[in-house]
C-alpha cells in the first residue's frame, strides 16, 4: 500500500492570469452569472430588446474570453493553468478553485461559442426577457462546471445547470414540454443525489487518512488510499450521475422527449453542452479519481457504451420525427465516446475529447438548422417533409457539411477525433471498436437518410408556400460553428497540442497506480 | 401564624435571578404586557400598523439583547444562572435570534394580513410575544421544569393564535385540534419528566448528567421510559412522524400568517428542547436513543415527502414540507455529533426565513377570507404578480435544495454529518427525498409560471409518474401521446390584481435577499451555527 502512496504524484497547478491582467476565469464564469441577475432585476419587462442585446453582448463577449484563454493556454504541459484558489467555506475546507487543463479548456471554448450561437440564432418571441435570464445563468452555471477545480463546487454549478434548463424546456418547447422538463430534471438530479453522497463519502475518507477535510480535486485525485472495493462503490456514485447526464444506456430515456420537447436554443444547449458536462465527468472524477475502480468496471462502462452505439442508431432509423430521430443518434454517438474513454489508451482518450468538442460544434449547428428546418415546415415529422433543395440550396449545402462532419468524412472534425478514438480503442479492446465502428456506419446512414428525406424528392404538401433559404441571421449564428468544423478538421495540431498532454497524464496516473494491481491492463494502457 | 409564615419563608430560598441573562425573555414579556396594557386603557384605535410596529420594536429589542448575550458567551464562555435553571450558551443564544427573528418577520406579515381580514387588534401580538417567549425558554431550559414552562407557555398562546381567525371554520379547528392533542401530548411530556426525576432524583439537565455519569443503573427501564416521552412530546412539536399527524390539518386551517410563525418557533423551539434534552442530560445514553432518533428521521422524511406529493392545497403541502425539513433536522441530530448539531442548527436557521417568507407569499395569495389555497389558485401567479411568484420560486428552489441558495447547505451540512458518522442509508434516504421534494416544489413552480389555462401540467404529472413506474429503459416513448391543447391566453380572466403590503414586501425581500446573499457566502451563518455547538456542554 505505501507503495501505491509514493506513486501518486501532484499535478502541476498554475496560479496566475497568464498575462491577461485580470483572473480570466473567474471572468469567464462570473460575467454571464452577473449579467444574469442584471437581466432578471433590472430589464422592465416591456423591454424585450435591451435584454436581447445584454444576451447578444455578454455571450459573444464570453466566448472573446474564453477563446483568448485557450490560445493563450500554454502547449506541452499536463497541469492546471490559469489557475485561483480562494478560501470559501472553511468549516467544510471548501474552496472557490478554478483552473484548467487540456482536458477542459476546449471544453469552455465549445461552450462559450454555443451559447451566443443558441442565443443569437434561435431567438424566442415569448417572454424574451426571462429567456436570456435563464440562458445566461445556465452558462454561467455550464462554464463553472467545466472549470471548477474543487468537488463541491463543481456539485454546485452541476446542480445549477437544472433549474434553468429545466426552464429552458419547460417554458419554451414543445406540447409536451412540462412532461418531458420534469423529467429532465427529476433524472438528472436523482442521478447526481448519489454523486453527492459519493462525493461525501470521499472527502471524509480524505479526512480520516490525512487528518484534514478538502474537497480539492487535485488532492483527492493524488490520494490514493481507498480500497478498490470502496473505489467501486465511489465510482458508481458518481458514474450514475454522469451517465443520467451524457446519457450512457439505459439511462438515456429522458433525452429523446428533451430534446423533441425543447426549443432551438434548448435544444442546442443540452446537445451542444450539456452531454459534454456527463462525459467530462466521466472523465474527471470517474477515471481520474478511482483508476483502479474504473479499470474494473471498465468493461461495464465499455459494454454499456456499446449496447448504447448500437441501440441509439437502431431506435434512430425507425423514428419519423426529426429532432427525436437525431435526439437518439446522440445516445449512439456519446456512445462512441464512452467506448473511447474507457479503452485506457492515451489516442482513445484524446480522441474522446476531441470528439467531445467535435460534437458540441456538430451537434449545435445540426440543431441549429434542424430548428430552421423544422420552422419552415412547420412540423417536425419527416414523412411530411422533402424538396427543401430546391428552395434554399444554401441550408441543403450548410446541412450537408455538418452531416458530413457528424458521420466522420475525412477533412472535417469528426474524422479526426473518431479515427484517434477508434485506434486508440482497437489497441487494447478490439471488439468494442469494432461495435463502435458499426455505429459510425450506422450514423452515416442515419444522418444521410434524414438528408434525403429533408432535401430531395418532391415537397410533399403543394399546397404550401415556397419556403425561404435559410436567413442572415441564423446564417451568421452558424457560421461560426461552420468554421470551426472546418479548422478542427484539416488543422488539427493546436487543439492536440494542448488536449494530449492532459490525456497522457491521466492514462500515466492510471497506468502507475493499477500496474501494482492489474498488471494485464497496465500493459494494454502503453501506446 | 404570621411568625410560622415568616419562618417558612426564610426557609424557602428565592435563588438569586440574573436578569440580565433572561433579558430577552423578559422584554417580550414586558412588551406584552405594556401593549395588553396600553390598548385597554386607550380609548382611542391608533393608527393601523400601531402594533406590529411596536411588536418590531420590541423584537428588535429582544435580538439585540440575544446578540449582546452571544457576546457575552463568546468572550466569557457560556455559563448558568437562575439556580442553574437558565443555561446562557451559544447554544441558546442562537435560538434566542433565532425566534427574535421569527417574530420580527412574522408580526411584519401579520399586519397585513390582519389589516385585510379585519382582524386587527392588540390580541394577535400580545400572543405572538407571549408565545416567542415561551419558546424562548424552552431554548434556554436548563431544567425539565423550565422547559416545560417554556412549551406550555409557546403552545398556549398558539393554540389561541390558531383560532385567531373567528369566521373561519377551518380555524376554530384547527385551533382545537391543536389543543386537544397539544395537551396530550405536554400530558406525556410531563409524565416523561415525572418518570426521570424518579429514576435520577433531579429535574436539572446538568444533575441528571452528572448522576448518570457517576451511577451505574442496573435497571434502568423507568428512565428510558421516561427517556421516550419526553422524545415523544417533543417529537410532538417538531412534528416529527409518527407525532405528525395535527400538522397538516392546523398548517391548513390557521391564519397564514400563523402558520408561518408556527412552522417557524415552534418547530426551532421543539428542536432546542430536543437537542438540550438529550445531548446535554442523556448524552452518555446515546446509544439508547440514538436508534430511536434515527428510525423517527427517517419516518419523517419519509412521510413529509410522499405526503406532500399528492397535496392539493397549498398550505397542506407547505405542511408535508415542512414535515420532511423536520427529517432532515433529525438527520443532523441522529448523527449525534458536533457537526450533527450545528448542521441541524444551520438548517433550522435559514428554514425560518424560507417558511416565513413562504407562507407570507401564501397569505397574500390567500386573498380575503383566507381561502385560495388550491394549487389552482397558484397558477398564472407569474404574470399577476411577478414579484410574488418570483420571489416564491426562489423560496422552494431553496426548500429543494438548489445550490447557491442557504437551502442546498442546509441539506448538504445534515447529510454530511450523516455521511460523517458513517449512516449511509439515513443520507441516501434524506437524499431521496430531496429528490421528491424537488417534484413537488417544482410542480407548483411550473403551474406559477404557467399560462392560467390548459389542463397541461396536470396530464404531465400523471404521465410522469405513470412512466416512471414503466419506464425500464426499453422504451423507445412514452405512453401514447397526450393531445394537449396549451392555449397562450394572453387575456387573464382570473381574479383581480394582488395587492401585496408593503410590510409583507418588505418580508419577502428579506427573506429572499437571506435566502441567496447566504446561500452565496454562507461563511457567517456556517460559522455562527458552529460556534453555537462548540458551547453545549
Amino acid at each position: 500500500m505505501s507503495s501505491v502512496l509514493a506513486a501518486a504524484s501532484t499535478i502541476p497547478f498554475s496560479t496566475g492570469t497568464g498575462g491577461f491582467g485580470f483572473p480570466i476565469l473567474p471572468a469567464i464564469v462570473v460575467l454571464p452569472a452577473i449579467a444574469a441577475a442584471a437581466v432578471a432585476l433590472f430589464v422592465p419587462r416591456h423591454r424585450p430588446d435591451v435584454a436581447k442585446v445584454v444576451g447578444a453582448v455578454i455571450s459573444v463577449a464570453v466566448a472573446g474570453l474564453a477563446i483568448a484563454m485557450a490560445v493563450r493556454f500554454r502547449t506541452g504541459t499536463p497541469g492546471y493553468q490559469f489557475g485561483v484558489e480562494h478560501s470559501w467555506i472553511s468549516a467544510f475546507g471548501i474552496q472557490w478553485k478554478l483552473g484548467v487543463d487540456g482536458i477542459s479548456v476546449f471544453l469552455v471554448t465549445v461552450t462559450a461559442v454555443v451559447f451566443p450561437v443558441a442565443i443569437l440564432g434561435a431567438p424566442v418571441t415569448r417572454d424574451p426577457k426571462s429567456y436570456v435570464g435563464w440562458m445566461l445563468l445556465l452558462e454561467a452555471a455550464c462554464l463553472g462546471s467545466f472549470l471548477a477545480l474543487d468537488v463541491f463546487l463543481f456539485f454546485l454549478f452541476f446542480e445549477l445547470t437544472l433549474p434553468p434548463m429545466y426552464m429552458l424546456i419547460g417554458r419554451w418547447g414543445g406540447p409536451k414540454r412540462s412532461y418531458a422538463a420534469l423529467k429532465f430534471f427529476l433524472y438528472t438530479f436523482a442521478g447526481s443525489a448519489l454523486m453527492l453522497i459519493s462525493l461525501l463519502v470521499l472527502a471524509y475518507l480524505h479526512d480520516r487518512t490525512y487528518g484534514h477535510l478538502t474537497f480539492d480535486v487535485i488532492a483527492l485525485t493524488t490520494q490514493q488510499h481507498l480500497s478498490t472495493d470502496t473505489g467501486i462503490l465511489l465510482f458508481l456514485g458518481f458514474a450514475i450521475a454522469f451517465a443520467v447526464k451524457v446519457p450512457v444506456f439505459p439511462f438515456h430515456t429522458w433525452l429523446p422527449d428533451a430534446q423533441a420537447e425543447a426549443s432551438t436554443g434548448g435544444s442546442i444547449v443540452l446537445a451542444a453542452v450539456m452531454f459534454n458536462l456527463g462525459t467530462y465527468g466521466l472523465v474527471r472524477f470517474c477515471l481520474e479519481m478511482f483508476p483502479r475502480a474504473a479499470v474494473a468496471l471498465a468493461p461495464l462502462m465499455l459494454t454499456l457504451g456499446a449496447v448504447g452505439i448500437v441501440y441509439g442508431f437502431l431506435v434512430a432509423v425507425v423514428q419519423t420525427d426529426l429532432k427525436r430521430m437525431i435526439a437518439y443518434t446522440l445516445v449512439g454517438d456519446l456512445g462512441v465516446i464512452v467506448v473511447g474513454l474507457f479503452a485506457f489508451t492515451r489516442q482513445g482518450l484524446s480522441g474522446g475529447v476531441y470528439q467531445m468538442v467535435n460534437h458540441g460544434v456538430s451537434m449545435g449547428a445540426m440543431f441549429l438548422l434542424i430548428g430552421v428546418v423544422v420552422d419552415r415546415f412547420g412540423t417536425g415529422d419527416l414523412r411530411r417533409m422533402g424538396g427543401l433543395q430546391s428552395n434554399a440550396p444554401l441550408m441543403a449545402a450548410l446541412f450537408m457539411v455538418v452531416t458530413l462532419s457528424v458521420v466522420g468524412v475525412p477533412g472535417l472534425n469528426g474524422f479526426i477525433g473518431e479515427f484517434l478514438l477508434l485506434i486508440g480503442t482497437f489497441v487494447t479492446h478490439r471488439w468494442w471498436a469494432v461495435a463502435a465502428t458499426v455505429g459510425v456506419i450506422l450514423a452515416a446512414l442515419v444522418f444521410l437518410w434524414a438528408y434525403q428525406q429533408i432535401f430531395h424528392g418532391q415537397p410533399k404538401e403543394r399546397d404550401r408556400p415556397a419556403m425561404a433559404d435559410i436567413g442572415r441571421r441564423e446564417l451568421l449564428a452558424v457560421a461560426p460553428l461552420v468554421v470551426l468544423i472546418v479548422i478542427l478538421g484539416v488543422y488539427p495540431r493546436p487543439f492536440l497540442d494542448r488536449i494530449n498532454p492532459s490525456a497522457n497524464r491521466i492514462i500515466a496516473h492510471v497506468s502507475a497506480l493499477t500496474n501494482q494491481a492489474e498488471p494485464a491492463v497496465a500493459t494494454g494502457a502503453r501506446p | 401564624m404570621i411568625h410560622t409564615l415568616l419562618l417558612a419563608t426564610q426557609v424557602l430560598h428565592a435563588p438569586h435571578v440574573d436578569y440580565v441573562a433572561i433579558l430577552p425573555e423578559l422584554i417580550l414579556i414586558g412588551g406584552a404586557l405594556l401593549l395588553m396594557l396600553g390598548s385597554s386603557l386607550s380609548s382611542s384605535r391608533p393608527a393601523p400598523g400601531t402594533w406590529s410596529g411596536f411588536t418590531v420594536v420590541v423584537a428588535a429589542a429582544s435580538i439585540g439583547a440575544s446578540w449582546y448575550l452571544w457576546d457575552q458567551v463568546s468572550r466569557h464562555g457560556p455559563q448558568e444562572t437562575v439556580h442553574n435553571a437558565v443555561a446562557v450558551d451559544g447554544f441558546s443564544t442562537l435560538f434566542l435570534i433565532l425566534i427574535g427573528v421569527a417574530l420580527l418577520l412574522g408580526s411584519l406579515v401579520a399586519d397585513g394580513y390582519l389589516r385585510r381580514e379585519g382582524l386587527d387588534g392588540p390580541e394577535f401580538y400580545v400572543l405572538a410575544m407571549l408565545s416567542g417567549a415561551g419558546g424562548m425558554f424552552m431554548s434556554v431550559a436548563n431544567d425539565l421544569i423550565v422547559v416545560f414552562l417554556g412549551l406550555e407557555t409557546l403552545s398556549i398562546a398558539l393554540y389561541v393564535l390558531a383560532g385567531y381567525h373567528t369566521r373561519r371554520k377551518e380555524s376554530s379547528e384547527a385551533a382545537i385540534k391543536y389543543f386537544v392533542l397539544g395537551a396530550f401530548s405536554s400530558a406525556i411530556f410531563l409524565y416523561g419528566i415525572a418518570l426521570v426525576y424518579g429514576a435520577t432524583g433531579s429535574t436539572n439537565l446538568v444533575s441528571i448528567a452528572t448522576y448518570l455519569s457517576q451511577n451505574v443503573i442496573v435497571t434502568n427501564g423507568i428512565l428510558l421510559a421516561g427517556i421516550a416521552m419526553l422524545i415523544v412530546g417533543l417529537g410532538f412539536k417538531v412534528a416529527a412522524a409518527p407525532f405528525h399527524n395535527w400538522s397538516p390539518d392546523v398548517y391548513q386551517g390557521s391564519p397564514t400568517p400563523v402558520t408561518g410563525y408556527m412552522a417557524a418557533v415552534a418547530k426551532a423551539a421543539g428542536f432546542a428542547g430536543l437537542l438540550r434534552v438529550l445531548f446535554s442530560a442523556f448524552g452518555s445514553m446515546r446509544t439508547d436513543w440514538q436508534p430511536v432518533i434515527v428510525v423517527l428521521a427517517a419516518l419523517t422524511l419519509v412521510v413529509g415527502a410522499v405526503g406532500a406529493m399528492v397535496q392539493t392545497d397549498v398550505k397542506r403541502l407547505l405542511a408535508y414540507s415542512s414535515i420532511n425539513h423536520a427529517g432532515f433536522v433529525l438527520v443532523g441530530l441522529a448523527a449525534a455529533t458536533t457537526a450533527g448539531i450545528s448542521g441541524s442548527l444551520y438548517y433550522l436557521f435559514t428554514y425560518t426565513f424560507v417558511v416565513i417568507g413562504s407562507f407570507g407569499v401564501v397569505s397574500v395569495v390567500g386573498r380575503h377570507g383566507d381561502g385560495r389555497h388550491q394549487l389552482e389558485d397558484y397558477r398564472g401567479l407569474a404574470r399577476r404578480n411577478p414579484f410574488l411568484a418570483a420571489v416564491f420560486a426562489l423560496l422552494l428552489l431553496a426548500q429543494s435544495g438548489v445550490p447557491f441558495t442557504t437551502g442546498f447547505l442546509a441539506k448538504f451540512y445534515v447529510i454530511s454529518s450523516a455521511v460523517q458518522a458513517r449512516s449511509y442509508p439515513l443520507a441516501i434516504l434524506s437524499i431521496l427525498t430531496a429528490v421528491v421534494g424537488a417534484y413537488y416544489y417544482l410542480r407548483l413552480i411550473f403551474i406559477m409560471y404557467s399560462s392560467p389555462a390548459g389542463e397541461a401540467e396536470a396530464v404531465a404529472v400523471e404521465l410522469m409518474i405513470t412512466d416512471v413506474a414503466v419506464s425500464t429503459g426499453a422504451g423507445t416513448t412514452l405512453v401514447e401521446e397526450v393531445d394537449e391543447v396549451v392555449v397562450l391566453a394572453e387575456t387573464e380572466a382570473g381574479p383581480p390584481e394582488l395587492e401585496v403590503p408593503t410590510s409583507t414586501a418588505l418580508v419577502l425581500t428579506l427573506t429572499g435577499l437571506f435566502t441567496v446573499a447566504f446561500g452565496l457566502v454562507p461563511g457567517t451563518i456556517v460559522n455562527f451555527a458552529h460556534q453555537a455547538t462548540l458551547l453545549v456542554h
